[in-house]
């Protein structure tokens, strides 16, 4: 059995690889992710296949519990709510890797790594695991809006997490040259104070950086599940496991370079903390405008540029967009859409998000693409987007988001911008945008506003 | 204590790392979020050591453990396929569109 069940692994390393592959292309991407599945049930029941179990009710009650938990959320949650639910799902992992590697160390599951080697690599199974666990949970909580986006920061922040970690790695080191067992109160306060530490760690973290820090964080829960493969000796939990904390590790590397920040930046800057400095105020005024207004002058416009942010998720405001595309279009308008690689929560969220209404894929354009297109437009509409149109990235260095690739959409001949109020976007950045001659506000919610819009085009211009 | 076990299983470790790193390192920016939440349903393999433990589990506390882990890895395996086919099914929208157009 057991060389039954080692070949079976093999194959589900086959799966995860070969849909890991075809998740490279979009054409494919859906099938890959399909495999990757298929290779997954192959291995869960080859694990459940021939052993005799104490409990059969724990196992049964734990899969369906989780089982309908994950399927319902997953299915139920809008779009929108995509970037958090990953997060979440991602701390259910982690954790789950730390609890198998306090039951490691508590011998309850036959281990193939005793002695301080094997207790060594639990304790840092368990950090990385329970760090992935609460820190995701604290991402899901900003991301969901449970808590404040905006990085909560003190004074001594750095030392206390400094603090924390330093008396983790001290208690871990005991641990292992004491020896676990006798030592439970050391052990529970070893395993307590790694969930507090992934706390600590996200809370100073802007809502703008979390899928940076989701997929860090994914790549902390795929590196605890291949230690755990180390402590059970199981061959397809390490390379699992491996993949997925490497794959992360770039993966991540590629977000922060798109935002043009190193990582140790996003990690540690508690970037996104509101400017308290008044130095910097605002020159000119903010010019606000009436829907009628817009309606007008999109209607008389050759080319027409939408740049969608996360205004436009919030709002749920995509099916507007697209009407709007229609009517202009019918009014032989050029309209093009501008996305930007981190607008929204997660890469290629606003593409998903229009996708979602059949907005034609043709029409979106990357950054790159588009920022050769903004002189020769006359209309830019931003849609719930601020920082990634914020000119401070182009011409001051004092700004913390100088140097960041925006979407140039100041060289079109006008700017309209749809936007809640004033605040600040996630980044708690002021964009100069907002004052600039050419550019004027549409206060209100994406979606209203965007309503108020169609219906001044239907009326006003008939 | 460096059995020929252990050297194998780190064999294993060094080639999936570079594996991994190398198969993400050239792709669009599109595909980073599918790619990140299907590597999350990945790692949900994880829900193999929940049952292992869970087949041997005993007492109060064993029960707990096994049981909170089992609940964890379903939700991360379950969850994280289920979201990452909705987030795609938006792709395969696109695609069956562009060449509908073609």
């Amino acid at each position: 059995m057991t060389i039954v069940r080692a070949l079976v692994y093999l194959i589900t390393t086959v799966f995860f690889v070969y849909g890991v592959m075809r998740l490279r292309q979009p054409a494919t991407a859906r099938s890959g992710n399909s495999l990757a599945a298929v290779g997954m049930f192959l291995a869960l029941i080859v694990t459940l296949v021939g052993v005799s179990i104490h409990h059969p009710l724990i196992l049964i009650i734990g899969i369906l519990v989780g089982g309908v938990v994950g399927a319902s959320s997953a299915r139920l949650v809008p779009m929108t709510a995509m970037p958090q639910m990953v997060a979440l799902f991602n701390g259910m992992g982690g954790g789950a890797a730390a609890l198998v590697a306090c039951g490691d160390v508590l011998r309850l599951v036959p281990s193939a790594r005793t002695g301080p080697a094997g207790l060594a690599i639990a304790l840092i199974d368990i950090l990385i695991g329970a760090v992935s666990f609460s820190g995701s949970i604290i991402a899901f909580a900003k991301l969901n809006e449970w808590m404040t986006g905006r990085p909560i920061t003190y004074r001594g922040q750095r030392t206390v997490n400094g603090v924390v970690f330093g008396l983790l790695i001290v208690g871990g080191v005991y641990l292992v040259v004491s020896g676990a067992a006798g030592q439970a109160g050391i052990f529970v306060a070893y395993a307590l104070g790694a969930v507090a530490l992934g706390v600590l760690g996200v809370v100073p973290i802007g809502g703008g950086d979390m899928p940076v820090i989701i997929s860090l964080l994914n790549s902390f829960t795929g590196l605890s599940v291949a230690a755990t493969g180390f402590l059970l000796g199981n061959d397809v939990l390490i390379v699992a496991g491996t993949f997925v904390g490497a794959s992360g590790a770039i993966l991540t590397q590629l977000m922060s370079r798109a935002m043009n920040r190193p990582l140790g930046n996003i990690v540690f800057g508690a970037f996104g903390k509101l400017q308290t400095g008044a130095g910097e105020a605002r020159e000119g005024t903010v010019q606000q405008t009436s829907p009628e207004d817009v309606a007008i002058l999109l209607s008389y416009a050759n080319r027409v540029v939408i740049v969608p942010g996360y205004g436009l998720a919030v709002a749920r405001a995509q099916q507007e967009v697209k009407e709007l595309m229609t009517k202009l279009e019918a009014k032989g308008v050029d309209v093009m859409f501008g996305i930007h690689p981190v607008a929204g929560r997660m890469p290629g969220h606003m593409n998903v998000l229009l996708a979602e209404v059949d907005v034609p894929y043709q029409k979106l354009y990357d950054m790159e693409a588009i920022n050769s297109e903004f002189p020769r437009t006359d209309v830019v509409l931003v849609v719930g987007a601020n920082d990634v149109t914020n000119p401070d990235a182009r011409n001051n260095p004092n700004s913390p988001i100088y140097g960041m690739p925006i979407l140039n959409v100041d060289q079109a001949q006008r700017v309209i911008v749809l936007k809640r109020s004033m605040n600040p976007g996630f980044a708690g950045i002021d964009n100069p945008l907002y004052v600039h001659p050419k550019c004027q506000m549409l206060f209100g919610d994406a979606r209203q506003s965007l309503g108020l819009l169609l219906q001044a085009l239907s009326e006003v211009v008939a | 204590m460096l059995s020929s076990n252990l050297i194998l299983e780190l064999y294993i470790f060094a080639l999936a790392a570079f594996l991994g790193y190398q198969l993400i390192s050239k792709v669009p920016s599109v595909l980073h979020t599918p790619l990140m939440s299907a590597t999350n349903a990945i790692h949900g393999i994880i829900l193999v050591g929940a049952i292992s433990l869970a087949t041997v589990a005993h007492g109060v506390l064993g029960t707990v453990i096994a049981l909170a882990a089992l609940i964890l890895a379903t939700m991360n395996v379950v969850g994280g396929f289920v979201v990452t086919d909705r987030i795609l099914e938006m792709f395969s929208k696109q695609h069956t569109k562009v060449s509908d157009t073609r």
